[in-house]
This record gives structure tokens, C-alpha cells and sequence, in this order.
């Protein structure tokens, strides 16, 4: 995960700045204090001599001093304060949104509004322009945060959220679940797919393709079956199938995810296979209960699931 | 400060019969309504759960020594996390205060005793008992596990069907119930107990401090026991305050929650201020410098208190007016503790500063808390906060602020030996 400061959006850059004036002032504050803390300790140690210091206690004047400068500081940085929020977190208006962000218990939902596109902990957004992303939870507070973006968005049940992005180059931009939300609250990260327009239109249309009903592959095939009729359905979605459940990770394209399980593991076959055995062992408490699979099974699952590109 | 000769009889003249001093067993201490026993009682008590609170954070470090380590799993560290901030923030930061409020209030405005000692007594044992009940929790089936901060809907059944939020809900209703009686009885006695002659302009800062923190308790508290009450009814009896589903609101909590967690900080944080007044004056050889901006930061400090709790909650996304308004009243507290900061190296200069052992932790306080203070400017600048809200740097913040005055403060304290 990239620091807060390498600032990936024109947002964070514009943060970053303010930032900047923060720690400036801040130090100069601090070696102030320091440095009067330093002088005074050495300068009025007790000499041992037994004279009374002077029993001053009072002076109008070095009050307003001390009233005056945190002042100034204050109405400066209230001023910067609004400024900045204004350019980089304006009110939502009705702007279309590219993507809703539900958090769950311990995943992301993404559903690029205007599309059928649905899609889950890997959000692909294209570079350049300025997008709004709304957020809202199904479950418990979850939290936003991919630190090179800049803001965090804390995702409420109930309610919508919002943020605005506008990235600046393509690459892998990783974030995590910042709102403490449960067990797996460590294993909710983030990771965002940042592509040319070019590159993000192609994704869009092929996210947006049914799977193939029928896989080539007979294994596959047999796996889709099992899919579509055991409890699997009951909870994803793959569209183009059957399998039409809301609760769990919509998987119609799962296998061209490089990670599973909110960033836990890499989408590799002998993970699946392992998630498959025995879910409660790979990540405790997550909502997806171990049902107890025969091996053949588990291997006609897999090889459907990762053939779902 | 001229004190008139104190009217209040001592107890050997009032009662002659009474074998005072002779009888020094667990069970007098037990029964004492004493406020000098009850001080150290209460300090014990701090003690006691202070030290359980540092093994759950050892046990913590030790987990986060090395990346994806198993030496524990996620249920047992997030019970640790929530006991670790509930416990010092609730049984040893509150107890600690009232312990040397206890002890030191009524010596030093000349009163023998509290207003109400028997008062006083049952705030120390319901404070102590929630305590326990608090920790009753890890034999019941499990400890609560949804932070100190036991955000809904994570507090409800759904999501923590263990009993331990059930058990955090009763024993902070009950240390809450000591807590605002142990507030009522400091403002009787500071209000009516001084010694004749002595106005509130010649309270000592400790007890001003003090004062302001009692009514601070008195108003902030009912906010968290009304909190607690519903989450105890969602709980038990089904009802929806925070169940979003059935049209509860899972802010509520949030608001009701930083309505009293934000005053809290300045509650935990007034007194040690108090006790910093009296060293740097008394290990300077003068009297405190700004006498009258010293307390008046302090009353500053405590009417800010209640207007800036929703810092805590610039992510939930109120808009940038509420956003705003919270930004500007919660950097408005920058200055009153600047105030007071350089009203106490105003008392340094020009005196004759003996470094005694409080002396040392008081002039190390200056640069820490500096550094803590400076760091919650950060949480005021909006755009900043939404960056820095819920990471580490909230954690380090709230550790500068609370190591360094309470605890330290506390040391402080120990250390001049209650000498005036």
C-alpha cells in the first residue's frame, strides 16, 4: 500500500498541499515550545542562593499575546479548511455516479450504475476524469479508505456517502476497510484497476457479458451444474446462469480477479479448491458456511470457477 | 490566601468517645467513608485494573510483533482491543481523577470531609463492582469485542451474540452511576464546604479544575448512560433504537456516543491540568502566572467541549456547513490549551525551578502534550481528517493526549507525595 503522500488523485494532491502548511506550522509551533522549555529550564534553575524570585503573576499583555498568535493560526487554517474541502468534496448534486460502493461483512460490492455490471473487492475506474463514487453498507459500518486517493468514506447502513476521484495514472491503487467491522476486519482490502478510458471502456463491455452457459470444458460444465443446484446459487450470482443470489460476491467473472477473498489470497485453483473444503479454516468468520463437499466436487466447482473470465 | 479559623469541629473533639485511629483492619477499610481512604482506595482501584490493562496491550503487541502471526486469533485480539480502551479510559483514568480529587479537594479548601460521604463511598464500590462485572464478561462466554467506541450496528445481537456487550453495557451504566454521583458530591462540597472567606477567586486551580469537570460529568454522561440503556433494550428486549433493518439509525450511537466521549477527554484531561497549575508554582517559587486565564481557559475548554463532537464523525459524510461549522469550534479549543501552555512556562520564567521528580515529569509534559495537542489540531482541518480518521494516528494522538496528562499527571502527583 502506497503512503498517504504519494498522492495518486488530483484530490490528494490538493490534500496533500494542505498537509504540507499543517506539519510546517505545527513544527514551528512545537520547536517554539521546545526551545522555550529548554532555555527557561536552563536559564532559572535554582543556584542555590535562597533568594526569592520576583513574584510576578501578571501581564495583560503577554496574555494577549498568547491569546493573539493561536488566534491567527486558527482563522488561517479555518480558512484553508473550507477552501480545500470545497474544491475537493463538493456536495454530490446529481451527478451520475460511475460506480456504488456497498461494503459487507468482510467484502466490496460494486455496481456501475447505468450498466448491469456487477463486480466484487477489485473496482476497475478509468484515469483522467473527475468521478463521483457513492457508498452505503449492508451490514455494519464499514470505512472507505484507499490511503493514495486521499479521502476515506465511511460507508453507513441507511445511508449514502460520497467522494470524488480523479486519478492521474494508471496502476494498482490498494486500500483497506478502515472502519473496525468485525472478525475479518484485516482482510477487507481494497484493490482498484485504474486503466486509460480506452482500456476501462473494454473491461466495462466484457464485465458486462453473461458467462458462457455451457463451459467447453466438461469438468467445468459438471461444476456449473453443482453450482447452479446445490446452496451456491442461493447466494451468488452468475449471471447468465441460474444462479441469481444477492447475499454473496456476484462471481460471473471471478477468474479474471487476481485476488479472492477481499485480498487474502491469490486466485489461484488450489486456493479456490482450499476455500471450497473448508471456508471456516481460510478466513474464520466469514458468512459463507462449510458445506461438506465430496473431492469430486470440489474439483468440478473450481475448475468452473476459475474458467469464469 | 487569609482563611478564616475553620468552624467545622475535627472529629476527636466532636465525638471524644469515638477509637479513632486504632482500628486499621480490610473491614474498616471496607466501610470507611473517609475521603482520605476513599482517595486511596479509589487509586488502588486505578492501579489494579491499570495493570490489567497493560498486560491485554502486551498481549497485543505481541500479536502485532510480526506480520500474519497466530498467536492469537482476530475473536480474542478485538476482545482485547475493546477491554484495553474500555478499561483505561473507564476504571483507571476516572478512578485515578476521583482519587486525587478525593483525597485532595476537601484539604484544600479547608472542609474535613465531602458533602456527602456516604455518597462518596457508593460511588467508589458501583464504579468498582462495574469493574468487575466488566470483566465477569471473559467467564460469561466472552468479553465485548466491537472496540470502546462499540460502533451500532457492529454492538448489536446480529453481529456480536456473545454476552460481552451485554456485560460492557451494565458495568459502564454502573461506573457511570458512580461516576456522575461522584460529580454531584465535588460540586456541593467545592460549592458549599470552603473554609469562610475563601471566594472562588482564591480556589487553588486544582479544585477550579475540578469543578469544571464535575459539571462536565454531570452533562456529558447521561448522554452515554442513555446510549447504554437503549443498546441494553436493542439487546435484550428487541427494541430497534439502532437496528437500521426494523428503521433504527446506526448514527445515533455515533452522536449520543462522542456527545459524551468528546467531553470525556477534557474530564480525564481538566484535573491533571489542576495538578500540572500547582507544581510548576510550587517548584518555581511563585504563583501561578495568568491565575485568572488559567481558569477561565479551563471554563473555555469545558463550554467547547459539548459543541465538537461530531470531529469524530466528519467521514459519515453530514456535509461540509455541519462539517464546517465542527472544524472551526473544535480548532477554537487550540486556544485556550495554548493558553495554558504558555501560561505555565510564563510561571517557569524568571523563577527559581527546582527539578524535583514531579518537576521533571511536569516540564516533559510541556513538549509531549505539545505534540499531542498539536496532533488533534489535525482532526479540526477537515479535509485532513478525512485522510487521518480511523488509523493509527488517531491512536497515537489519543496516547500523547492520555499518557501524557492523566498518567503523567497522576505520577506527578504521587510523586510530591500529597506533601501540601
Amino acid at each position: 500500500m502506497r503512503s498517504i503522500f504519494s498522492a495518486a488523485t488530483q484530490e490528494a494532491a490538493r490534500l496533500n498541499r494542505l498537509d504540507t502548511y499543517f506539519i510546517v506550522a505545527a513544527l514551528a509551533v512545537l520547536l517554539l515550545v521546545t526551545y522555550l522549555v529548554v532555555y527557561t529550564s536552563l536559564k532559572f534553575r535554582d543556584k542555590g542562593n535562597g533568594i526569592e524570585p520576583k513574584q510576578e503573576s501578571t501581564n495583560l499583555r503577554l496574555e494577549m499575546l498568547m491569546i493573539g498568535g493561536p488566534t491567527v493560526l486558527v482563522v488561517g487554517f479555518f480558512f484553508l479548511t473550507i477552501t480545500t474541502t470545497s474544491a475537493i468534496l463538493p456536495p454530490a448534486g446529481t451527478t451520475t455516479p460511475v460506480v456504488l460502493i456497498t461494503g459487507h461483512q468482510w467484502w466490496w460490492e460494486f455496481r456501475y450504475p447505468g450498466t448491469n455490471v456487477q463486480t466484487a473487492n477489485e473496482v476497475h475506474l478509468p484515469v483522467g476524469q473527475r468521478l463521483l463514487v457513492l457508498g452505503t453498507s449492508a451490514d455494519v459500518v464499514h470505512d472507505w479508505w484507499v490511503p493514495s486517493f486521499g479521502l476515506k468514506m465511511d460507508l453507513i447502513p441507511g445511508l449514502r456517502n460520497h467522494v470524488w476521484v480523479t486519478i492521474k495514472k494508471p496502476g494498482i491503487y490498494e486500500g483497506a476497510c478502515s472502519e473496525f467491522c468485525g472478525q475479518q476486519h484485516a482482510w477487507m482490502r481494497i484493490r482498484v484497476v485504474a486503466q486509460t478510458p480506452a482500456d476501462y471502456a473494454r473491461w466495462l463491455q466484457a464485465a458486462a457479458r453473461p458467462a458462457v452457459a455451457a463451459p467447453s470444458d466438461s469438468l467445468a460444465r459438471v461444476g456449473g451444474a453443482l453450482f447452479a443446484h446445490y446452496a451456491c446459487s442461493s447466494c451468488h450470482q452468475v449471471r447468465g446462469t441460474l444462479a441469481a443470489g444477492q447475499q454473496g460476491p456476484d462471481l460471473t467473472h471471478f477468474g479474471s480477479r487476481s485476488t479472492m477473498l477481499a485480498g487474502l489470497l491469490p486466485n489461484t485453483p488450489q486456493n479456490v479448491t482450499r476455500w471450497l473444503t473448508d471456508p471456516q479454516a481460510v478466513k474464520p468468520g466469514a458468512h459463507m458456511p462449510r458445506f461438506i463437499f465430496g473431492r469430486d466436487s470440489i474439483q468440478a466447482l473450481t475448475a468452473y470457477l476459475t474458467q469464469l473470465k | 490566601m487569609a482563611a478564616q479559623p475553620v468552624l467545622v469541629p475535627e472529629p476527636a473533639e466532636a465525638l471524644p468517645d469515638l477509637d479513632l485511629g486504632g482500628d486499621q483492619g480490610l473491614l474498616q477499610w471496607i466501610s470507611s467513608v473517609d475521603h482520605k481512604q476513599i482517595g486511596i482506595m479509589y487509586l488502588w482501584v486505578a492501579l489494579l485494573f491499570m495493570l490489567i490493562g497493560g498486560v491485554e496491550v502486551l498481549l497485543m503487541r505481541v500479536q502485532l510483533a510480526v506480520p500474519k502471526n497466530t498467536f492469537m486469533g482476530p475473536e480474542i485480539y478485538n476482545q482485547l482491543f475493546t477491554m484495553h480502551g474500555t478499561t483505561m479510559i473507564f476504571f483507571v483514568a476516572m478512578p485515578a481523577i476521583f482519587g486525587f480529587a478525593t483525597y485532595l479537594v476537601p484539604l484544600m479548601i479547608g472542609a474535613n470531609e465531602m458533602a456527602f460521604p456516604r455518597l462518596n463511598a457508593l460511588s467508589l464500590w458501583v464504579t468498582f463492582f462495574g469493574g468487575l462485572l466488566l470483566y465477569f464478561s471473559f467467564l460469561a462466554g466472552g468479553a465485548p469485542d466491537a472496540g470502546w467506541f462499540n460502533y451500532a450496528p457492529l454492538n448489536q445481537y446480529n453481529y456480536s451474540f456473545r454476552p460481552g456487550i451485554d456485560y460492557y453495557c451494565a458495568g459502564l451504566l454502573l461506573a457511570g452511576i458512580g461516576t456522575v454521583s461522584a460529580a454531584c458530591n465535588f460540586v456541593v462540597t467545592i460549592l458549599r464546604y470552603r473554609v469562610p472567606g475563601m471566594g472562588l477567586k482564591q480556589l487553588p486551580v486544582f479544585v477550579w479544575m475540578m469543578l469544571i469537570d464535575s459539571f462536565l460529568i454531570i452533562f456529558s454522561f447521561p448522554a452515554l448512560n442513555a446510549a447504554l440503556a437503549m443498546l441494553l433494550l436493542d439487546r435484550q428486549l428487541h427494541a430497534h433504537f439502532f437496528d437500521v433493518h426494523a428503521g433504527g439509525s446506526a448514527l445515533l450511537w455515533q452522536h449520543l456516543f462522542w456527545l459524551f466521549g468528546h467531553p470525556e477527554v477534557y474530564i480525564v484531561i481538566l484535573p491533571s491540568f489542576g495538578i500540572l497549575s500547582e507544581v510548576f508554582a510550587v517548584f518555581s517559587r511563585k504563583p501561578i502566572f495568568g491565575y485568572s486565564f488559567i481558569v477561565g481557559s479551563g471554563i473555555a475548554i469545558g463550554l467547547l467541549a459539548f459543541g465538537v463532537w461530531i470531529h469524530h464523525m466528519l467521514a459519515v459524510g453530514l456535509g461540509n456547513v455541519v462539517n464546517g461549522f465542527f472544524s472551526a469550534s473544535s480548532m477554537l479549543i487550540g486556544i485556550p490549551t495554548g493558553i495554558k501552555i504558555f501560561n505555565w512556562l510564563a510561571t517557569m520564567h524568571g523563577g527559581s525551578l527546582r527539578f524535583s521528580t514531579a518537576m521533571k515529569f511536569a516540564v516533559a509534559f510541556l513538549v509531549e502534550f505539545t505534540i499531542g495537542g498539536l496532533s488533534g489540531i489535525a482532526f479540526a482541518i477537515v479535509p485532513i481528517d478525512l485522510q487521518l480518521t480511523d488509523t493509527y494516528f488517531v491512536v497515537a494522538h489519543i496516547h500523547y493526549v492520555f499518557i501524557g496528562a492523566p498518567c503523567l499527571g497522576c505520577w506527578r502527583a504521587c510523586s510530591t507525595g500529597f506533601r501540601r
